[in-house]
């Protein structure tokens, strides 16, 4: 033996294959371990799927009751027929796993704050946000009142569960999904916690916007004066076309809230400067989160049968959120869009019914300021004595370091989310704690079980009232030709401006003084005007007894576009209905331009800025993707926006909330010497609107100009719309999508963010259905399953749903695939 | 004649030994030294062993799993790693990569009997 030739190259030899094993640090992020990576028996090649692939499979599975067929259609589709309930939700959980396993796991993750255990310390400000703001809190929360009180949630989750680690416990280390060898970790096994942990990050995404706009707006208001705050965040919203329509009698409400005395002093005026220590905080939900859905009666359509439509607006990503899904037992059938994490169909139809929602946007967090005795933490003045809090025990776990402990006092509000452990820079200081529904064991999984089994109006009625948080407009059509809709959560019955702003804890005196009834929820069923409707602005007009909220949580014109469209249409066919969904009219322009022609004085302009607005002029009002009038009109509204307001804002060392277009533009329309408009920075000068629109005109021409130099005018180039992986990473995203759209269009495309699964439904016998969402079945990156809808979204196209009995699916042109589950 | 047989069994080996996804994905060293033990060469020749059964071994299972996949994850692998998005570049590396290591393997292997 050659001992030292031997020892030199054995070290090499083990050094490299050690370091081909090792994730090195790249910038702020890891690389893959190499060597595992790029090993073609072990690492990614294995997640490159075969195009044309077989779907074909057999499985034994002890868990079932019964044998379950399913049926794969040409788009991927799961067509499930099972003889037991459990064993569909059972065989649900098992497909959500093979198809998209790392993205339920990972948004589970996210929701329950365990980012850093596979990310390192950077993920720590949002993991310690998630835990602090009491989202694992909410998840236990629901799972001790399902396992207690719910037996049949119970069943249903744990079938599911039972699914997800059936097909865990099968799967090779070499099939793990890409994106865990891509970050090298590995999936756990799935719990009931995992799917009420996803729902309460729904909670998140669609209600805990509050949790930095209530902050915030705080502060804007304390930075403003409250007579100034009032005139910019004022809650009148001229041109609203309610949800329920305007001049709708209310009963008597049961709750009177009652305003505390001190509040004008203590509450609204109250300002208070407190020193600021700078941190990240993480970003908040999209307000945008929002979405379209109506459901025209049978007077209005062509076969005399309803068609209902339900565009949930929501940040766009890929794997998606959604999951289709066919759901075949004796007890019902149902197809749909589902959420891997969690069983049944979220947004579907049945063989009678349809529904849909969009979010609600009340106002279901609030923050409460506390009193600590001393750094312990351990007491807080409370109804007039020092009061014990419970410390909740939070441990992060730190990828490559120490574990982080949060010690969260518990106090009769809820979670301390902020305290001298916790802050940033908007909640200046202060000791906040924080009261959210979403965390108040809510059952919601319920609802949704119950809605894939409604049968009629009185089915839905009952299903939606089990649902607290998030709140929702539920649309319902059914084949009888019955259609409704309802605003339905646990909403908060408010005194005006309650909980707008961070309320003083001291007490109970600002306490929440009741939920509001269900049955005094806004609700209409089969109205005269042949259709109902909702796009997240206000449900009801002032004659409502309850206070909704502050007005930018309702956007405006998406609403009274939606209606305008459907007042005028009659012999709707689901072909007219898939337009009006991907309708890109700009009714917002369609005022505004006029007002801001009304102000501009067109001699003072330069050439350049002439020229822009003869495009802005010239533009039909259609945010068409090849348009260059709304790009125009968009960068010229948003520069007067600035001149206008911008001065006011100015000078805070934190980001204000920014008013609300509908509030400049209110004014535009009816008064030309808002004292808004001057320039409080120009003591010599007092301006009005004609010289901000003249200045916002002239600075938006500067950047047009780079824009029109970069080739970037057009709309969808501007706008470049991005369907992102969850990574972020571009190279698994769909990057610049030819599609119009936009904000305060009914097609709500922005950049990041838009309808993330379109649903047209005719309630014909045996049921006409149409959808896609902007993404594949696939959850894996290497299959062609994986994007497979986007271009055909972007197209505004649709795909006509495959909605049938078993024995005509298995004969179907379009069902590829058969996977059989046998019961051992 | 030996060093054909070598290529052939060390390919074989490492293939046989990477069909099980629990093992670490460097089992093939272990299977190298075996080879390079048995069957005794010079340590360039039994270098040039490992080098080119793994080599060829990653490198044909990577073209081979690429045809078949249209390059749809390579060319998002390439872009994630930085190689400009070019599928050929990849399978070449990861051809390498395998080379590298299981020539180093044989290579150590080749010392234990030779004098």
């Amino acid at each position: 033996m050659r001992l030292l030739p031997f020892i030199a190259s054995a070290i090499v030899t083990i050094g490299l294959v050690t370091v081909l094993n090792t994730q090195l640090s790249i910038g702020t992020t890891k690389s893959p371990r190499l060597g595992y990576f790029l090993s073609p028996q072990h690492g990614f090649w294995k997640n490159a799927e075969k195009i044309n692939s077989n779907f074909d499979a057999s499985i034994v599975a002890g868990e079932l009751k019964g044998n379950v067929d399913v049926y794969l259609d040409d788009r991927l589709v799961p067509h499930i027929y099972a003889d037991h309930d459990e064993d569909a939700y059972f065989v649900q959980g098992y497909l959500h796993a093979k198809y998209r396993l790392w993205q339920m796991d990972f948004q589970t993750r996210v929701a329950s704050g365990r980012l850093s255990e596979i990310a390192g310390a950077d993920k720590l400000s949002i993991d310690r946000f998630f835990r602090r703001l009491g989202m694992v809190y909410g998840a236990e929360q629901t799972e001790a009142n399902i396992n207690a009180n719910n037996p049949e949630m119970k069943a249903t989750v744990d079938a599911y569960t039972a699914g997800v680690n059936a097909y865990l416990k099968q799967l090779a280390p070499e099939d793990l999904p890409f994106e865990y060898k891509l970050m090298n970790y590995a999936p756990e096994l799935w719990t009931p916690k995992k799917t009420y942990l996803f729902l309460m990050f729904m909670s998140y995404d669609l209600t805990g916007h509050s949790a930095a706009a209530d902050l915030q707006l705080t502060n804007t208001k304390d930075f403003l004066g409250y007579d100034l705050f009032n005139k910019l965040y004022t809650n009148n919203q001229d041109s609203l076309d309610p949800i329920i329509p305007k001049g709708t009698v209310y009963q008597k409400p049961s709750i009177l809230p009652i305003k505390p005395a001190n509040a004008d002093s203590n509450y609204l005026m109250k300002t208070t400067t407190l020193a600021l220590n700078v941190q990240e905080a993480p970003m908040p939900p999209n307000k945008n989160n929002g979405s379209n859905n109506w459901a025209v009666s049978g007077s209005k359509t062509k076969s005399g049968r309803p068609i209902l439509c339900s565009d949930p607006h929501l940040g766009l990503n890929l794997p998606s959120l959604w999951y289709e899904v066919q759901i075949t037992t004796p007890t019902h059938s149902t197809y749909g869009a589902s959420f891997p994490g969690s069983p049944a169909v979220i947004i579907g139809f049945n063989d009678s019914l349809a529904w849909g929602v969009t979010n609600a946007g009340r106002d279901v967090l609030d923050y409460y300021e506390l009193k600590f005795k001393d750094s312990s933490e351990n007491e807080y003045w409370f109804n007039g004595a020092w009061t014990s809090v419970t410390k909740r025990k939070e441990i992060i776990k730190v990828k490559d370091s120490a574990d982080v402990i949060e010690d969260i006092p518990m106090t009769h509000w809820g979670p301390a989310m902020y305290d001298a452990h916790y802050q940033n820079p908007q909640s200046k200081g202060r000791n906040l704690a924080v009261k959210w529904t979403a965390t108040q064991s809510s059952t919601g999984v319920e609802t949704f079980y119950r809605l894939n089994r409604a049968k009629n109006y009185d089915d839905y009625i009952k299903a939606i009232s089990l649902w607290t948080c998030p709140g929702q407009n539920f649309v319902m059509a059914t084949t009888s030709g019955d259609i409704a809709i309802k605003q339905q959560g646990a909403f908060v019955a408010r005194w005006e401006h309650q909980g707008d702003f961070i309320m003083p804890g001291t007490d109970t005196t600002y306490d929440w003084q009741g939920i509001i009834p269900n049955e005094e929820n806004p609700t209409i069923k089969n109205p005269v005007r042949g259709f109902v409707s909702s796009a997240n602005q206000k449900s009801t007009d002032a004659s409502y007894p309850y206070y909704l909220g502050t007005a930018s949580s309702f956007p405006l014109y998406r609403g009274i576009s939606v209606n305008k469209h459907l007042i005028g249409m009659s012999n709707i066919t689901p072909e007219d209905m898939q337009a009006l969904q991907t309708n890109n009219d700009n009714v917002f322009a369609a005022t505004a331009r006029p007002a801001l022609m009304k102000y501009l004085q067109v001699d003072k302009l330069s050439p350049d800025a002439a020229r822009m607005v003869t495009e802005m002029t010239n533009w039909n009002l259609v945010n068409d993707e090849h348009s260059k009038g709304i790009t125009v009109f968009k960068i010229i509204w948003d520069s007067v926006r600035v001149a206008v307001w911008g001065d006011e804002l100015a000078g805070s060392p934190i980001p204000l909330t920014k008013p609300d277009d509908f509030v400049l533009l209110d004014q535009m329309l009816k008064d030309s010497n808002w004292s808004i408009a001057d320039d409080i920075r120009t003591k010599d000068k007092v301006e009005n609107f004609n010289d901000q629109v003249n200045l916002g005109v002239e600075n938006a021409t500067k950047k047009l100009l780079e824009l029109e130099k970069e080739n970037k005018l057009e709309w969808s180039l501007f706008k470049a719309t991005r369907v992102l992986h969850l990574t972020k990473i571009p190279a698994l995203s769909r990057m610049n999508l030819p599609i119009g759209g936009g904000m305060n269009i009914i097609n709500a495309t922005t950049e990041d963010h838009g309808p993330s699964w379109r649903m047209v439904v005719h309630l014909t016998d045996g049921i006409e259905a149409y959808g896609l969402y902007p993404g594949g079945q696939s959850g894996n990156p290497g299959s062609s399953y994986y994007d497979s809808f986007v271009d055909y979204w972007a197209a505004g196209k649709y795909y006509r749903l495959l909605f049938l009995p078993k024995e005509k699916l298995k004969q179907h042109e379009r069902t590829k695939w058969h996977i059989q589950f046998k019961t051992a | 004649m030996k060093i054909i047989i070598s290529i052939l069994l060390t390919a074989l080996l490492a293939y046989a030994v990477g069909i099980y996804g629990n093992l670490p994905w460097w089992c093939f060293v272990l299977t190298n030294l075996l080879v390079a033990i048995a069957i005794p060469q010079k340590s360039i020749h039994s270098f040039l062993v490992g080098f080119i059964s793994i080599g060829l071994l990653w490198t044909l299972l990577a073209i081979g799993i690429d045809q078949g996949n249209n390059h749809l994850l390579s060319i998002k692998v390439a872009n994630i790693l930085p190689l400009k998005g070019s599928y050929v570049s990849l399978i070449v590396l990861t051809g390498f990569i395998g080379a590298l290591v299981g020539g180093l393997a044989s290579l150590t292997g080749s010392f234990v009997r030779s004098k």
